[in-house]
């Protein structure tokens, strides 16, 4: 099992340095093959978390590695699904390193298979966990297209062309990005949280605690819903919607990890 | 076929002023190809004639003088001296000839390098030539050559890749910052050849609306007409930017037409949809605080032209690696037409050397009649077998590597040793 693994935090690894090598000399034929790599690998991974499931009888998706594992997983089909519908010129390329980060983290984890604490044996764990991870996923695709619309942005007001205005879709089209992936992680990220809260009631007897992670995602939960929110009424987009995508998903990224290490609380299974 | 019977004549922009160019013999409706093939020699031709240039490109038998005779006669009617000849006008021979239509093709030759109009002229000259029987073995495969090599430089290198224009560069950044320009408006301040310029690649690219401003508002709607737009004075030019979305200004204005703060709060009413706005006027229309608004893109008259300077001296570097895949490109034609002058040697070594064969078993045969027809059957393939392995070597000298220097020089030496020229001589 550990070797599937390997291999596809290695498949990821190649397509993020074909993406990468791509970028620069714009050869199609690079394209291609990372495209391909990065479908294998997608769907080597899901194999192998449907194996871990199989193993451990539960949703794999309680230890460190298996939580950023099941990230990077829903990070690569949410850019595979966003693909087959829309096209945005060299997304991959900012897509791609994403997920090797995220599987070089969860290498580095612990890749032992757990008993499950009492707490988490419920039909919960994966409705709440995994929608949770899932509205990551499309905020982590926002992040890049926030980016990448930065990047293309700054060569367009500065009249410098560099790397990126040849390489970079169309303002317009990075907007639209963003906007699609914010209105699918939204109310999936709205849905983690109203399932972690009834989960809570039953496990923990309340609906709403106060525990470091509840607030750090309620946190997150109004600085998208700001974002949306300001986009309806005042029509804020583009350049501060971009900067908003990548300020929120830096505290969603906190509500993940940081709070696991920096402070105590009683989400703190993992480790 | 040797490479020394290709041509190319031609006068070009860069050679000869369009007063020359105007006095070539035929004008662009009928093309005298017929008059071409009846000089004595010429076995095929082609002419491309367009707005810069005039080439005739031309097969002969006879290298020494039939270039002088089409010269003279394309320049029939004209009064020119031998010396403007040689100064107006270009003759390549062989390699230069293919590498220079080569370049005319993939557009390395042409006033804006890489504008992709030439290659259209080409083909349409090769297919009246061949409509017209003009062409033959050399030329087909010549000018379909040329095709197939200006869309590898194509597709290899990004020759044709940015804007050289400023209302292309303009076009280019709209896109960059829209998207799609469909639905999107246009207005044009003030008038100028420039800006009338930009509007008109703007509504190819499917522009839905022009509003035309200027000071004069007949003239506005004179322009308007032209767009088939609306027409607006200027006072209405700040109530009207609620729903414009790029802005080209060029009116003779001595100060500002619009001014940050005229901008700032149409942006909330238009909900901060993002505002391009192109000044080409000099002294300038558009304060240049105006970019440091959000969501406003602001392009003066030197921005647009930077980046078209920006972008030819990328085609240029694009069009040095095209005269690479030419050069290689030429090497490999070259390579083809030496196939084509080896051919009829190489049959004529054959059909020698198995007459030779032939006529010898036939006469053995005669005295060995006590043979069985097997027998006879293996004397005959040790015979051919024995001719065909000498042949070997030779063929494969002829087909190996072609020297420059002397590339007729080693057909001729085996066609000496092998005596293949006297054949007939000797034997009827």
């Amino acid at each position: 099992m550990i070797l599937i693994f390997q291999l596809t935090f290695f498949l990821y690894l190649f397509a993020a340095a074909t993406y990468l090598v791509f970028f620069f000399n714009q050869n199609d034929r690079l394209r291609t093959m990372a495209r391909i790599t990065t479908i294998t690998a997608g769907v080597i991974h899901l194999t192998y978390t449907a194996a871990r499931f199989i193993h451990s009888g539960h949703t794999p998706i309680t230890s460190n590695h298996e939580a950023v594992s099941f990230f990077a997983l829903a990070v690569t089909w949410g850019y595979l699904s966003f693909r087959w519908r829309y096209k945005v010129k060299n997304f991959g390329v900012f897509v791609s390193p994403i997920v090797a980060v995220l599987m070089f983290v969860a290498s580095r984890a612990s890749q032992q298979l757990t008993e499950l604490p009492p707490a988490l044996q419920s039909l919960w764990l994966p409705v709440h966990a995994s929608i949770a991870v899932m509205a990551n996923a499309f905020l982590a695709l926002a992040f890049c297209g926030g980016i990448m619309y930065l990047l293309q942005e700054r060569e367009i007001k500065n009249k410098k062309f560099g790397l990126f205005y040849s390489r970079l879709p169309s303002l317009e089209a990075l907007d639209n990005l963003n906007r699609h992936c914010l209105a699918v992680g939204f109310p999936l990220m709205t849905l983690g949280i109203i399932t972690g809260s009834i989960w809570a009631k039953q496990a923990w007897g309340a609906y709403w605690q106060w525990d470091p992670k509840e607030t750090w995602s309620l946190i997150t939960w109004f600085i998208y819903a700001a974002i949306l929110h300001q986009r309806f009424t005042a029509g804020w987009r583009r350049r501060r919607v971009a900067i908003m995508a990548i300020i929120g998903f830096a505290s969603a990224l906190f509500t993940l990890w940081g709070v696991n290490f920096l402070l105590e609380g009683l989400h703190s299974y993992a480790g | 076929m040797q490479a020394e019977n290709i041509f190319v004549l031609g006068v070009n922009h860069k050679t000869a002023p369009v007063a020359i160019r105007e006095q070539l013999a035929f004008s662009g409706e009928t093309l005298p190809l017929k008059e071409l093939l009846a000089i004595d020699g010429c076995t095929e031709c082609c002419i491309l004639s367009t707005c810069n240039r005039v080439e005739i490109i031309f097969v002969t038998r006879n290298p020494d003088s039939t270039p002088l005779t089409i010269r003279n006669f394309l320049f029939g009617k004209s009064l020119l001296s031998d010396s403007d000849y040689d100064r107006y006008t270009y003759l390549h021979q062989g390699q230069d000839a293919i590498n220079h239509l080569f370049r005319v093709g993939a557009s390395l030759d042409s006033m804006i390098v890489g504008e992709p109009q030439i290659l259209g002229q080409l083909k349409q000259a090769y297919k009246v030539a061949n409509d017209n029987q003009c062409t033959g073995t050399v030329l087909n495969r010549f000018l379909h050559k040329s095709f197939s090599v200006a869309k590898r430089i194509r597709t290899e290198t990004n020759i044709g890749g940015s804007a050289v224009s400023i209302s292309y560069a303009a076009v280019e950044l709209a896109k960059k910052i829209f998207g799609e320009l469909k639905d999107k408006v246009v207005m044009l301040v003030g008038a100028g050849e420039m800006a009338e310029l930009a509007a008109e690649h703007l509504i190819t690219q499917g522009i839905s609306q022009v509003v035309v401003v200027n000071r004069t508002f007949e003239n506005a709607v004179k322009l308007a007409k032209r767009f088939n737009g609306k027409a607006a004075g200027l006072d209405d030019l700040i109530p009207q930017l609620t729903d414009v979305d790029i802005l080209i200004s060029s009116t003779g204005a001595q100060g500002l037409v619009l001014k940050r703060d005229d901008v700032k709060p149409a942006m909330k009413q238009r909900m901060n949809r993002p505002l391009f706005l192109i000044d080409i006027a000099v002294p300038r229309d558009l304060d240049p605080e105006l970019n440091n608004l959000d969501n406003v893109y602001l392009y003066d008259i030197d921005d647009l032209k930077n980046v078209v300077d920006i972008n030819k001296a990328e085609r240029d570097k694009e069009a040095a690696r095209g005269e690479r895949i030419v050069i290689e490109e030429t090497m490999k034609f070259m390579q083809w037409l030496a196939g084509l002058a080896l051919a009829p040697t190489i049959m004529d070594l054959r059909t020698k050397a198995d007459g030779i064969c032939r006529a010898e078993i036939d006469r053995t045969l005669s005295h060995l009649k006590e043979l069985s027809p097997k027998e006879m059957k293996s004397l005959e393939k040790m015979a051919e077998a024995i001719t065909n392995k000498l042949l070997h070597d030779p063929i494969l000298y002829l087909k190996g590597e072609i020297h420059k220097e002397a590339p007729g020089q080693k057909l001729a030496s085996i066609r000496q040793i092998f005596g293949l020229d006297h054949d007939h001589d000797q034997e009827n």
